[in-house]
């Protein structure tokens, strides 16, 4: 080091102009930070899909794409209907109270769906996004509980749910099947992705 | 400036030049420095091989990627097909690509059993840390790499891996969702994803990975490398001869230089064995779902991340609502044994109660899938803070008390049990073996600033062990 005198009013500039470089510098990151987010067409491209189910038979599921996301219908049995009420205890958020994937109010009921046979659901575990895989089959099967009633086990990290999409209770996943918003047009006509308050 | 070297006009064309690079850029001087005149010790075994031999997978992936990239279209509807006709039209096409896919699992073979030779012989102490920290910086590049580059066959295993490991992120609370969206740039896994990480993949982490190589090196030189009996060879009182090199040193150019070519032979038999024999190695180098291309609507029904990742993906799946409360229960302990047992003011016992306060509040109220993350990341990071955990009077293995040794092989052990646990389908015994596994795994870090203490150490020689043949 020097035994020059500091030069106070040089090195309040120079403090200064560092300072200036510094906002400048962090003020260019947000344009590159900026390109990582959705673009304008990303945006655009989430219309609501309308599916015809008059022919999905009972005890069968259909998917379709909503968002680049599985929406699956099923038609539930009047037997598999009864299981809920075996799984209502095992369940993790039985009333789907929790607010993370807030379920419609008309669809916060019992059977979690509008018409008390037909599920419509994001088929989309909460956990890390695996697509869980159908287990409507009941009874005891490898990663399974022996007193199962059937419904979805997600292949990735072994959640599970019972056939209203209801996660059962100590699994990795959080929350329940999300149900999309949706709306019959016709009594076999459904609307996915728009409901009537929207 | 340096001093402007001359040589006697009678120097052949060679010399002449090589002064004339000389007073330009320090081209001998690196030489020596690095190859001719470093001196490392002359002990090294067969552990010493795979510093090189990661060097050497480096180059390996460098070159083929760049081969791989003429052909390779990342576009989610071109890419599955283009990497089909890397594999089927290019002429040797498939060859730079099961080099490389090869290479990716041969890259972590060679960085485990390199860390493994840190582990062992202490080569992360003290002055050697910031060796071991670039290390670590580098196996985390290597993570992102190897993680970024599965997507891009946009294979079904690529496509839900991203998926999982994308949605990570959004379990962090309040920033986690927006951003997931910012790493997707979509909201699914999409096109937007694949270009991105094809620019990750190709350029921005190789540059960073190129930067920390040097770093490590470099660190490495400037402490020299340590040896199996953890002994300095440069160290003050270590013995010299009269030009002041280490006697128990040799230049690493030529024995070491040759002594690597062994290690490059060997190693190359056996690489080109599973490039040409065996390339998907039974589904754990490539999944075989990896060749059904990505459907946003269908997840395979078994998916598992591939091999070098499932060590930290068990631990992932161990963290479930109820070992929240057995990691509770470790944060209460800590927090009153350290309360308990170590002297400090009443100003620091009260931190600490109140931090462990804290913790076990957000445990409570946080979901056990952020923890997951949480445990999953920390047991990368916790490698980071191994310099400063260890706390035994001696360096190598070697003269640590032999139950020392029991410990180190349990952990390689657990490592090994929670690898296999990772690629096998969710099971009740498999989560709580990997819960025991995953409670082993911390405890041996978090707990080695104590257990590292114990027991009785063997005298360390002065000299490294060595005997010539």
């Amino acid at each position: 080091m020097s035994d020059t005198p500091v030069d106070a009013s040089k090195r309040t500039w120079l403090i200064a102009s560092t300072c200036a470089g510094a906002v400048g510098g962090a003020a260019v990151v947000v344009p590159f930070v900026s390109t990582f987010q959705p673009s304008e067409k990303a945006k655009a491209a989430g219309a609501a899909v309308e599916v015809d189910i008059s022919t999905l038979q009972p005890g069968e599921k259909m998917t379709v794409e909503w968002r680049g996301k599985p929406v699956w219908i099923i038609r539930r049995t009047p037997e598999q209907l009864e299981t809920l009420k075996k799984t209502e205890g095992q369940v993790a958020d039985p009333a789907s109270d929790r607010t993370a994937y807030p379920t419609p109010a008309y669809a916060k009921n019992v059977h979690r769906s509008i018409k008390p046979e037909v599920f419509v659901g994001v088929g989309i575990c909460t956990h890390l996004g695996c697509s869980p895989s159908d287990k409507f089959q009941t009874g005891p099967q490898p990663s399974l509980p022996d007193d199962w009633q059937g419904g979805f086990l997600c292949p990735c990290h072994g959640s599970t749910f019972d056939l209203a999409g209801r996660v059962f209770k100590n699994k990795p996943a959080p929350d329940n099947l999300e149900v999309p918003p949706h709306m019959y047009l016709s009594d076999t006509k459904l609307l996915i992705g728009e409901d009537k308050k929207a | 400036m340096a001093e402007f070297k001359e040589v006697s006009p009678n120097a052949s064309v060679g010399e002449k030049l090589l002064n004339w690079v000389d007073n330009r850029f320090p081209a001998s001087k690196m030489y020596k420095e690095h190859l001719s005149e470093y001196y490392a010790p002359k002990n090294f075994n067969f552990w010493y091989f795979f510093g090189s031999l990661a060097l050497l997978v480096l180059v390996i992936q460098i070159v083929t990627g760049i081969f791989l990239v003429m052909h390779y279209k990342p576009d989610a509807a071109l890419a599955f097909g283009s990497v089909e006709y890397i594999m089927r039209d290019v002429p040797w096409g498939w060859l730079i690509r099961y080099m490389h896919s090869t290479g990716a699992s041969a890259f972590f073979i060679v960085v485990y059993l390199h860390m493994y030779r840190g582990l062992i012989y202490g080569s992360y102490r003290k002055p050697r840390e910031l060796v071991w920290v670039f290390g670590c910086a580098i196996f985390l590049c290597l993570m992102a790499e190897a993680f970024m580059g599965y997507l891009l066959p946009w294979g079904q295993m690529s496509y839900w891996g991203a998926q999982v490991i994308v949605n990570l992120f959004s379990a962090i609370p309040f920033i986690g969702p927006d951003l997931s969206l910012l790493i997707r740039g979509d909201y699914v896994v999409g096109d937007a994803t694949l270009n991105r990480f094809f620019s990750f993949h190709v350029i921005a982490v190789p540059l960073v990975l190129l930067g920390l190589v040097v770093a490590h090196i470099i660190a490495l030189h400037e402490v020299g490398s340590n040896n199996p009996d953890g002994v300095e060879i440069k160290g003050p009182n270590a013995p010299k001869d009269a030009n002041g090199h280490p006697l128990d040193g040799v230049p690493f150019h030529p024995y070491y230089s040759v002594h690597d070519i062994l290690g490059v032979s060997g190693f190359l038999i056996v690489f080109s064995a599973i490039v040409f024999f065996a390339p998907e190695f039974g589904g754990y180098f490539l999944e075989y779902n990896n060749f059904i291309p990505a459907d946003p609507l269908k997840t395979p029904p078994h998916i598992a991340p591939v091999w070098y990742f499932t060590p930290f993906y068990s631990m992932l799946r161990a963290i479930t609502s109820e070992m929240m409360y057995a990691l509770i229960a470790c944060v209460v302990g800590g927090a009153f044994l350290g309360v308990k047992n170590i002297k400090m003011p009443a100003i620091a016992k009260n931190a600490v109660i109140g931090a462990a306060l804290v913790v076990v509040l957000l445990m409570l109220s946080i979901d056990a899938k952020f923890w997951g993350v949480v445990v999953m990341g920390g047991a990368v990071i916790i490698l980071f803070f191994l310099p400063w955990l260890d706390k035994c009077e001696v360096k190598s293995i070697r003269y640590r008390p032999d139950w020392h040794k029991y410990l180190y092989a349990v952990f390689v052990v657990n490592f090994i049990v929670l690898a296999y646990l990772g690629v096998q389908p969710p099971s009740p015994v498999g989560e709580r073996v990997s819960q025991v596994g995953t409670l082993f795994y911390f405890g041996f870090f978090l707990l080695m600033p104590w257990w590292s203490r114990l027991g009785q150490t063997k005298p360390v020689p002065d000299r490294v062990t060595f005997t010539p043949h």
